[in-house]
């Protein structure tokens, strides 16, 4: 088998944003995410749960590409329900960030001022919301200084700092996993949690890192920061046959 | 009992500052025949409450609205509605965006006549600096949590699109998800379904199973019968999105001429007849 792509690097990375979840339903926003989650379900966390994008929990998850297969349907999730399921914590979400900042506030809703934008985004959507119920990782498919930001433009997720001024009970099912960009994984266990380098991608130098922030990264020990680890080749097998036999993810990501 | 009504009549009962709402999600089940009907009227000022598809691209591009209450506006399969994005970057709409959720919890308020509702969601978002108007309320608890008061959507006049309904205005949906249009019905002063065909009401088991029959007559006062009035959104399992026509729908924010034409083959015309035509004439060339 072929050397893993860095495309297949990241799926990879955010297939360990979901170890230890157990049995909550894994969502996502992307195409390395979809993957992810995919691969941790048929792998190491057996009992995540995920839906057919529609309305529905499907115990085998159809390919990234769209329904291949017959799919098994376990529940009904509609849109009526989503927000009390979520609101219940019982998820972890991999959402999109068009800015983030070192405290993890995200925003997708709009570059600009948001009473007249000079890019309007998503909106809203259920960020605030998500935030501040479960889990909430971040996928970055370009990392640049334009989106790793000091200061974001308009918070629709809640980062660390916002949430330190909030109730306990408001924030009990506050947590932010993982980031994985196309450059290197990051998390917020730090004191203050502030965003700490967790691994780098094999070929990525700091410098190329560096150059893409805008804000202080905590980093560990600057001489001896770890790679992000390499696909198994089980892994590579699942990825290139099973879960994106056309190879949506070189859209994603460079090599 | 008989509900049946026009869309031209409906549309007749908005008056200019109203506030109303539209059944669906994204480009999901949308009453567009409404909506079409909305453009041919003299309405403006509008205050749209939406878990909004391309009746908010359609309404904004025709300056009808003055104030947008949304989480998000997407065609779903083209996940940015350009003509809603067209009309934030020119401010030329009041945006009150607010969490998915919270849009939720607002016509449910409305809906049980409370004068909010508690949620988490917002708390530490900008949500609560873009919606001045929003307060926080404190749990009268041991807790003493404070959370936002998501105060209560009420509506004016609320629109759905159903698969199936009867003249006294009981409805049913056939698709996979009934979205938010029992919220809408309840948390609205008038409201009008149109369904793709009115059914004796004995005909209607037939159609579908029991949990299918989500709007009792309660919730509607004018039935209008509409096939193909969700076009271009989906209606499954009637039909699915017309994906070709939305992307020339959508193409037409970038392109000036492309949207004169548009607006003059599918838009100026007396009736949503007249459209159903056109549509049927664009797939046959």
């Amino acid at each position: 088998m072929s050397e893993a792509t860095r495309g297949e690097i990241c799926a990879v990375a955010n297939a360990d944003a979901f170890r230890g979840d157990g049995e909550i339903l894994a969502s996502c926003f992307g195409t390395a995410p979809a993957i992810g989650a995919r691969l941790a379900k048929a792998t190491f966390e057996p009992d995540l749960l995920m839906t057919d994008g529609i309305c529905t929990i499907v115990d085998v998850p159809n390919p990234v590409s769209g329904p291949g297969h017959d799919l098994l349907v376990e529940a009904w999730l509609p849109f009526r329900t989503i927000f009390d399921h979520l609101w219940n914590g019982k998820r972890h979400v991999i959402m999109a960030a068009s800015q983030i900042d070192r405290f993890g506030n995200q925003n997708f809703a709009c570059i600009g001022d948001h009473a007249k934008p000079k890019a309007q985004l998503l909106g809203m959507r259920g960020a605030p919301g998500n935030t501040i119920s479960h889990k909430t990782s971040y996928w970055v498919p370009n990392q640049t200084a334009r989106v790793f930001v000091e200061k974001v433009d308009v918070v629709s997720g809640v980062g660390y700092d916002r949430a330190a001024e909030l109730n306990e009970a408001t924030t009990q099912g506050f947590e932010l996993g993982r980031v994985i960009s196309n450059l290197a994984v990051y998390d917020f266990e730090t004191p203050d949690h502030a965003m700490r380098l967790r691994t780098l991608h094999p070929g990525v130098t700091l410098e190329d890192l560096l150059e893409n922030t805008s804000f202080p990264l905590v980093i560990d020990d600057e001489s001896n920061i770890p790679e992000t680890r390499l696909p198994s080749a089980e892994e590579l097998r699942l990825i290139r046959e099973q879960i994106d036999p056309e190879c949506m993810l070189g859209r994603e990501v460079a090599n | 009992m008989d509900k049946r009504t026009t869309e031209r009549e409906a549309v007749a009962e908005i008056r200019d500052g109203m506030t109303i709402g539209f059944g669906g999600w994204g480009s999901r089940r949308k009453p567009m025949s409404i909506v079409r009907e909305i453009l041919r009227s003299p309405v403006k000022d509008l205050t749209v409450v939406t878990y909004g598809g391309p009746e908010v691209g359609l309404l904004c591009n025709a300056g009808k609205v003055k104030r947008l209450v949304y989480g998000f506006v997407s065609l779903d399969s083209i996940p940015l509605e350009p003509h809603f994005r067209k009309a934030r970057q020119s401010g030329s709409i009041e945006a009150a965006e607010l969490d998915e959720g919270m849009l939720q919890w607002g016509l449910l308020a409305a809906s049980l006549r409370l004068p909010f509702l508690p949620t988490r969601a917002g708390l530490g978002s900008d949500v609560l600096e873009i919606n001045p108007h929003l307060r926080l309320v404190k749990s009268p608890y041991d807790d003493g949590e404070e959370l936002v008061a998501m105060p209560a959507l009420e509506l004016d006049i609320a629109f759905i699109h159903m698969n199936r309904g009867d003249v006294r205005g009981n409805g049913q949906y056939l698709g996979p998800d009934p979205y938010f249009d029992e919220l809408y019905c309840r948390a609205a002063k008038r409201r009008f379904m149109t369904v793709e065909k009115i059914l004796k009401t004995e005909d209607m088991a037939a159609e579908g199973p029991l949990q299918s029959r989500i709007i009792n007559r309660t919730m509607v006062d004018g039935v209008i019968e509409a096939p193909g009035g969700a076009h271009f959104t989906e209606c499954p399992p009637d039909y699915g999105r017309d994906e070709a026509f939305q992307r020339s729908y959508a193409a037409t924010a970038k392109d000036e001429d492309a949207w004169l034409e548009f607006k003059k083959t599918y838009l100026d015309l007396e009736n949503e007849a007249e459209y159903q035509a056109q549509v049927k004439q664009a797939k046959k060339s």
